[in-house]
């Protein structure tokens, strides 16, 4: 047996045994659903609806929808695209980076974080498409061969690297979550009583029998993608944030774009999967495999990458200063005293200062200040795409031109929509794909669980801070 | 024999069975066996289930087909071809266009048979080739599905014969006096026409008055306009004359203004202009010196200027009031002595006193024989308030017995609008030539709609000693026709109006050739004496004149309202122009309505802001408008324009705004534009869409300008260049470069802008949006800022606020009475552009001729170039404007389409545009000179924008051909004027801007 450290926090609680991991994680997927996730689901389906809505107009009748205008040619659209893609990067992070340091903690949220990634890229590529004035010729951004002569794409334009960088990232990640979930999937199949559900595992879990092979190539590729997914955490973020920094416009027009870009992502990305952690928990019951220990990790990293945001906020406005360009300095003056002052504002309050409450324990270890917190981040992160882009538009270098944005309710309707696209298929997800890593959870079961195994689970069964740390 | 040969439908008939004799009568044999399945009881009509269902199938199938099907378009080629029609080549055809304060020979390009495009007429010695706003988008108004198709008799639609029968009964038997009501004609044939008309009555008169009088003006001059030249005048003194913009006739005054407005290193000198005026006008917007001052005061100023320059040439002082504004009075009147003989002063009062001293102080100044071409006076304005006022009150005494209309719209546009309603009710016989049916028109017995003037034959003397002629350039679209042929057979006449013309200029021109000459380029020189007034009012005399400004009456207290004319909606005319509702007014910058011009603080005052409703009141009317917060407004006034509120107008023009006709105060025999109001808030808002709503330059260098004593020192020190700092030293940004150049080797178009030319009228805007096809996105678009416009002209006020002292938020504030700047601005083509490289599907890219080019059916809609853009000058089709119900304007019908050029891409939704140039008329220009096997000639390809502008502010050529104009101003202005906005972002634009040079006092 492995050395556990007497101080050190255990990462499943509960006591619990190979067995009564199965028996929770399995349990949602094969009990009737409960009242409030049919009542989340339900609250979900209207908000796709009012998506599916909000998309028909867009389509139908023109961008025109959106209150866009001849300055602002981005706003929510943008805004939301970089938010989700942001979000979706806690989950490559969780899965990947830490996989390669081998963080053991990650066992019991990867799952639900890579899902996250994978729903946030869909919700977010939902923008570069419908935003486009003639979306039903996305496919022209691919280079692909064609008929229409020798026309191919424009690889100067970091709209082309953002295509290939999201497309990239979601396959790389759907790939990795999906093969993470097969052995999880056989279980279910193994414990699987109807027909249908049985055949449907069957197909899941692509024949997985638990051989040592197949546990060995399994190990082999999450390695492999962990290794690939890894520079993906950094490359994706830097171009989304490139689609600005390669462009001539005030307040765009900034090196500190990429790395900046890659902390607020994993920033909002962290809150984001607190905020589902958080919810997922209490509503499963999984208490004793996402415990407080887990919460407080992911606190340190919003910690960290929040402050990280904070000191680019800061040096960006020292570089405005530095830098001697008239506009640029504008651009920032504008931000923090125009007309927008109130976004600017929303987005130091909640992503500059409400982290730094992290620094004391009891609230890094409390839970609903935590989902509190990670609600203000994740409202600063987004504030903080609309600052970016709108304050930069709308003023930018020609006065005459200088304009006030204003979304309309298709604009708003396709921004909330998305999110019950989000919650529709995590809804979906919770209920009928595991959403704890049983395999890895129970790699470590014996390493870092709380008690000793006495085979008398009974005798565990209330004990969450058990008092003695056996060395087995 | 041949009765012998027989033929077999089939080897049916031949073998003659049974079966094929049971069905020989039958048509179709096989039809669908209805009741085969109900047991073969044919008797039976019940269909069975499965046909049911097929046929159902089959008809749910076809209807969806049918209805699936896009509504046939035909294109159909020429049966005969006309001889001058080749389809794809344009004709041009001389004419004149002639409507309120516009007079403008113009050259129109038709084709196949369409008119599509107006230019000016360079062989015009008046106007010599300028343009304006509204004689470039009159051309709509051909395509206005608001005309009427044809004569209309007591509301009822009728035929010619019909209706002319039933004038000329009623006329014959009219009893009392026949009267022709119109604005001032100058076409000395219709005269002859209108005369001879008036001869079969014993009492006939031919009134004239204009919307927008200069009664007081022609009464001061022995009822002509003098003719001006402000071409000769070094110093110019305007009272409220907004001559570039809408006094009389702008056109010409724009084009003569400019001269002396161009400054080289070579001729470092300027006129100077001052302007005393209560609203800011395009006028006051381009004058060195601009003193806000009340309409009252109007008078004393006027008066003082008088004392001082009849002190300074030995005339007779008389008594004035005092001024308040005695300095910038006295420093006028000094420059005016100064440059004796070439000094103007002009004020567009309606006040006799005012243009009698007017024309004293012009007269004192020298200025007849230098800056007023005495032999040369214009007849553009022949309007008499007096005589118009009689005819209300004659028609309301019951002494008129029939009224004409002709041009004329006085229900509308006249301030006793309601005595002319209730005087038309005595009239007994009302005939209207209007082309709709207008505000006038609605109380008329029958309405006789004129041609459009493409439509039509006409003769002008706009001038004494110029000629013009306007051609049919397409036979009329409706069921029209000509008013002067209309008065020809109601005089019994068999000859028509094209006959009398030729008859007309047959004693000036010649017949044959020189009329042909004439008629080819649409002017002449000659005199017809038509136009020379008979009997014009005796002019106030000086002591007559003092005594009315001493008696002083109108500077009463309260708010005084001035009423002017905007340039592009003018006193009416053209409300229902889409294209002249959505083109920017020069200073305020609004579309699709009028407003109240207010000072900021006035309106702090009354605790009013922008787009607040206010009650204005005079008369006994009230109108309400929005405010617009205007800097430059004198205190104490507020301006409202007219040309707005009209009900009768159609579909893009009525209810637009409010009409404030009803408030212009009727004092005596003159109608004056002005009047002392009240003014409350009305409670609610109306939004002022407006193009730009920014309105200082925030200290910034895209637009430069400098003093001309500065530009008379040192030519090189009036443009300030950025340099970026490198270890080397400071750098041009060009040096500072990761880019590589393009090479040009056959041609490299260029643009120069001349900012000192630049009179900000928007002209050049309207140009191109008829040329390039841009769509009219109307008020609530302008509103949410998605105007389409590819050119605009962006209007700073200077602000009393810098950097240092207050931030950025006191730099907001245009001073109170602010300097103003245009700068049109449009795709710079630049060399190293940003839009180019953020296009994923480079749908954007660089010509091998320098021009940034836009492939529509490349483009995908990211709108990541028009974010890129530095310049803003990027426009995306958010909706679908052609063939968009709720885009109800030209493109949505089938008959304003024809005014589409079909050399440019009407665009879909979804994809960006921007100016190009105008590269078709490029490559048509190429193609040419190719045919002729030569290079293009400088001169001979030029741009939509650079056609249209008055004042020539706009050069375009080959930057390659070292000869060519371009590429000398280039020459010349390196490191003077010459510079590119942004130069420090090294995007190297193909359009350079030259400074500004104020000649400030």
């Amino acid at each position: 047996m492995q050395h556990v450290s007497p101080i050190r926090e255990p990462l499943v609680t509960g006591g619990k045994t190979y067995a009564d991991i199965t028996e929770d994680v399995c349990r949602q997927v094969e009990a009737k659903p409960n009242v409030r996730w049919m009542m989340a689901l339900g609250v979900s389906l209207v908000f796709l609806g009012i998506f599916i809505y909000s998309v028909y107009r867009t389509l139908w009748f023109g961008i025109g929808e959106w209150g866009l205008n001849k300055t602002v040619g981005w706003a929510w659209d943008i805004t939301n695209f970089v938010w989700w893609v942001g979000i979706g990067h806690a989950g490559t992070l969780i899965s990947a980076i830490l996989l390669l340091f081998r963080q053991k903690w990650r066992t019991s949220i990867n799952r639900a974080a890579e899902a996250m990634t994978i729903f946030a890229v869909i919700c977010a590529a939902m923008f570069p498409v419908l935003h486009m004035g003639r979306p039903w010729l996305a496919y022209w951004v691919l280079p692909l061969p064609n008929t229409f002569g020798s026309l191919w794409v424009n690889f100067n334009s970091p709209l082309l690297w953002d295509v290939f960088a999201i497309s990239t990232y979601f396959s790389v990640s759907l790939v990795f979550w999906y093969i993470g979930l097969i052995p999880d999937f056989a279980t279910i199949r193994d414990r699987a009583t109807g027909p249908i559900a049985r055949r449907a595992y069957a197909l899941l879990s692509m024949n997985w029998t638990g051989s040592a092979k197949h546990w060995s190539r399994y190990e082999t590729v999450s390695l492999i993608l962990a290794g690939l997914a890894t520079p993906l955490v950094l490359s994706v973020h830097t171009i989304v944030s490139m689609d600005f920094a390669t462009s001539v416009i005030p307040g765009w027009h900034t090196t500190i774009f990429p790395p900046y870009f890659v902390a607020g992502a994993i920033f909002s990305g962290f809150a984001m999967v607190l905020t589902l952690m958080i919810i997922t928990r209490k509503t499963f019951k999984l208490e004793d495999y996402i415990t407080l220990e887990h919460v407080e990790s992911m606190n340190k990293v919003i910690t960290l990458t929040g402050s990280i945001v904070g000191v680019a906020y800061i040096t960006e406005f020292f570089i405005a200063w530095y830098s001697g360009v008239e506009y640029e300095q504008y651009a920032f003056i504008n931000r923090a005293t125009g007309p927008y002052w109130w976004a600017y504002w929303s987005m130091m309050t909640c992503n500059v200062i409400t982290p730094q409450l992290f620094w004391f324990r009891s609230i890094r270890r409390s839970l609903t200040a935590t989902f509190i917190i990670s609600i203000f981040v994740n409202i600063g992160m987004w504030f903080e795409r609309f600052v970016i882009i709108v304050t930069s538009l709308h003023r930018d270098f020609l006065p005459s031109s200088w304009v006030m944005f204003s979304p309309t309710s298709i604009d708003v309707g396709v921004y909330v929509g998305t999110m019950g696209l989000f919650f529709t298929l995590f809804l979906l997800f919770a209920k009928f794909f595991p959403v704890v890593n049983m395999a890895e959870v129970k790699s470590i079961l014996k390493s870092s669980s709380g008690v000793s195994h006495t085979h008398h689970p009974e005798a565990s069964m209330h004990g969450t801070a058990p008092k003695n740390h056996k060395h087995d | 024999m041949q009765e012998t040969i027989k033929y077999w439908r089939g080897v049916e008939e031949l073998n003659n069975t049974p079966e094929f004799q049971k069905h020989a009568h039958n048509e179709f044999p096989e039809f669908l066996p209805v009741s085969e399945a109900n047991g073969g009881d044919s008797s039976s009509p019940v269909a069975p289930r499965r046909d049911f269902l097929k046929l159902l199938g089959f008809g749910v199938a076809a209807a969806t087909l049918a209805s699936c099907e896009s509504p046939v378009r035909k294109a159909i080629p020429y049966l005969h071809k006309p001889e001058e029609v080749e389809p794809g080549i344009p004709n041009w055809y001389a004419s004149t266009y002639f409507m309120g304060d516009i007079y403008n020979p113009v050259l129109v390009k038709t084709r196949e048979g369409r008119p599509i495009k107006i230019e000016g007429n360079n062989l015009s010695p008046i106007t010599q080739g300028a343009t304006h706003a509204r004689s470039q988008a009159s051309l709509l108004n051909l395509y206005d599905n608001n005309r009427l198709k044809g004569p209309v008799a007591k509301k009822q639609p009728t035929s010619w014969e019909k209706i002319d029968q039933e004038i000329r009964t009623r006329l014959t038997g009219v009893q009392g006096r026949v009267v022709l009501v119109s604005n001032t004609i100058i076409s000395p044939s219709t005269k002859t026409v209108i005369r001879e008309f008036g001869a079969q009555f014993p009492a006939f008169e031919h009134v004239t008055y204009d919307a927008n009088s200069a009664s007081a003006l022609l009464r001061a001059n022995g009822g002509v306009v003098p003719g001006y030249d402000f071409s000769k005048a070094r110093t110019i003194v305007s009272i409220g004359a907004d001559f570039l913009g809408t006094w009389i006739s702008p056109v010409e005054y724009s084009k003569q203004y400019i001269v002396n407005r161009k400054v080289t290193a070579d001729r470092p000198v300027m006129s100077r202009h001052f302007q005393f005026e209560s609203f800011l006008s395009m006028t006051g917007a381009n004058a060195d010196v601009r003193i806000p001052i009340k309409p009252s005061e109007y008078s004393a100023v006027v008066a003082a200027i008088y004392n001082r320059v009849a002190a300074g040439t030995g005339g007779t002082p008389i008594q004035a009031p005092n001024t308040a504004y005695a300095k910038q009075v006295e420093r006028a009147a000094t420059e005016l002595l100064a440059s004796r003989g070439a000094a103007l002063v002009v004020s567009d009062s309606n006040d006799p006193a005012v243009q009698t001293l007017v024309t004293a102080i012009n007269t004192a100044l020298g200025a007849n024989g230098t800056t007023i071409n005495t032999a040369v006076p214009s007849f553009v304005r022949q309007g008499d308030d007096a005589r118009m006022l009689r005819l209300i009150n004659d028609m309301n005494n019951g002494a008129v017995g029939a009224v004409i209309f002709y041009g004329a719209n006085p229900v509308y546009d006249h301030p006793l609008s309601q005595q002319v309603v209730n005087g038309l009710k005595k009239v007994g016989v009302k005939i209207s030539f209007a082309d709709r049916e207008d505000e006038t028109a609605a109380h008329v017995d029958y309405i006789c709609p004129d041609n459009h003037y493409l439509e039509s034959w006409n003769d002008f003397e706009p001038k004494r000693g110029f000629l013009g002629l306007a051609q049919p350039t397409i036979t009329p679209i409706f069921n029209t026709r000509q008013a002067q042929d209309s008065l020809l057979k109601w005089t019994g006449s068999t000859t028509d109006f094209y006959t009398v013309i030729q008859r007309t200029w047959s004693g000036i021109v010649g017949g044959g050739a020189a009329w042909d000459r004439a008629v080819h380029d649409g002017l002449a020189t000659g005199t017809t004496g038509a136009n020379e007034p008979t009997a014009p009012a005796a002019p106030l005399t000086l002591a007559a004149a003092a005594v009315s400004i001493n008696r002083g009456g109108r500077a009463g207290k309260g708010t005084e309202l001035v009423i002017y004319e905007k340039v592009a909606i003018g006193a009416g005319q053209h409300t229902n122009n889409p294209w002249l509702q959505e083109m920017s007014d020069p200073t305020t910058k609004a579309t699709w309505d009028n407003y109240v011009t207010i000072s900021s603080a006035m309106a702090n005052q009354l605790g009013v802001e922008q787009n607040d409703m206010l009650r204005v009141t005079a008369n006994g009317k009230s109108i309400e408008l929005p405010a617009l917060i205007q800097p430059g407004q004198a205190q104490g006034t507020i301006g409202i324009a007219i040309g707005y509120g009209r009900t009768h107008a159609g579909q893009a023009g009525n209810n637009v705004g409010a009409n404030v006709y009803p408030l212009v105060t009727v004092a005596g025999d003159s109608l004056i534009f002005a009047n002392n109001v009240e003014i409350a808030k009305a409670g609610g808002d109306r939004p002022i869409a407006q193009t730009q709503t920014h309105h200082t330059v925030m200290g910034r260098i895209v637009v430069q300008e400098s003093t001309l004593a500065k530009y008379q020192k040192d030519p090189k020190s009036v443009t300030e260049y950025v340099r970026i700092a490198t270890p080397d030293g400071p750098q041009k940004p060009q040096k500072v470069s990761l880019w590589q150049d393009y090479e040009y080797k056959n041609h490299h178009w260029g643009m120069v802008i001349d900012l000192n030319s630049c009179i900000g009228c928007g002209t050049c805007t309207v140009s191109c949006q008829i040329e390039n096809n841009v769509a009219v996105v109307g008020k609530q678009e302008v509103l949410n800022r998605r105007d389409m416009q590819w050119l605009r002209i962006d209007r700073y006020y200077s602000s009393d606020a810098t950097r240092e002292d207050g931030g950025f938020e006191k730099m907001e504030n245009p001073s109170e009475n602010p300097q103003v700047i245009f700068q049109p601005m449009l795709c710079q083509h630049c060399n190293h552009a940003p839009c180019e490289t953020v296009c994923p599907v480079a749908a954007t890219m660089h010509s091998t001729e320098g021009i940034n080019q836009m492939v529509y059916n490349r483009c995908v809609g990211t709108r990541y170039c028009a974010n890129n853009c530095p310049y803003k000058v990027r426009r995306f089709n958010w909706f679908n404007y052609a063939n968009n119900e709720k885009f109800d304007y030209q493109m949505n019908n089938d008959l304003g389409k024809m005014v589409l050029n079909p050399d440019v891409t009407v665009r879909s939704r979804g994809v960006m545009e921007k100016c190009s140039f105008c590269v078709q008329r490029i490559q048509y220009g190429k193609l040419e000179a190719k045919k002729d096997g030569r290079r293009p000639k400088d001169g001979e390809i030029v741009t939509a924008c650079a056609q249209a502008c008055p004042t020539n502010a706009i050069i375009f050529g080959d930057m390659l051909d070292p000869n060519s104009q371009i590429s000398q101003i280039l020459k010349r202005e390196q490191g003077e004027r010459a510079f590119h906005v942004l130069e420090e972002l090294n995007t190297q634009p193909n359009v350079t801007y030259l400074t500004k040079i104020r000649n400030l006092a």
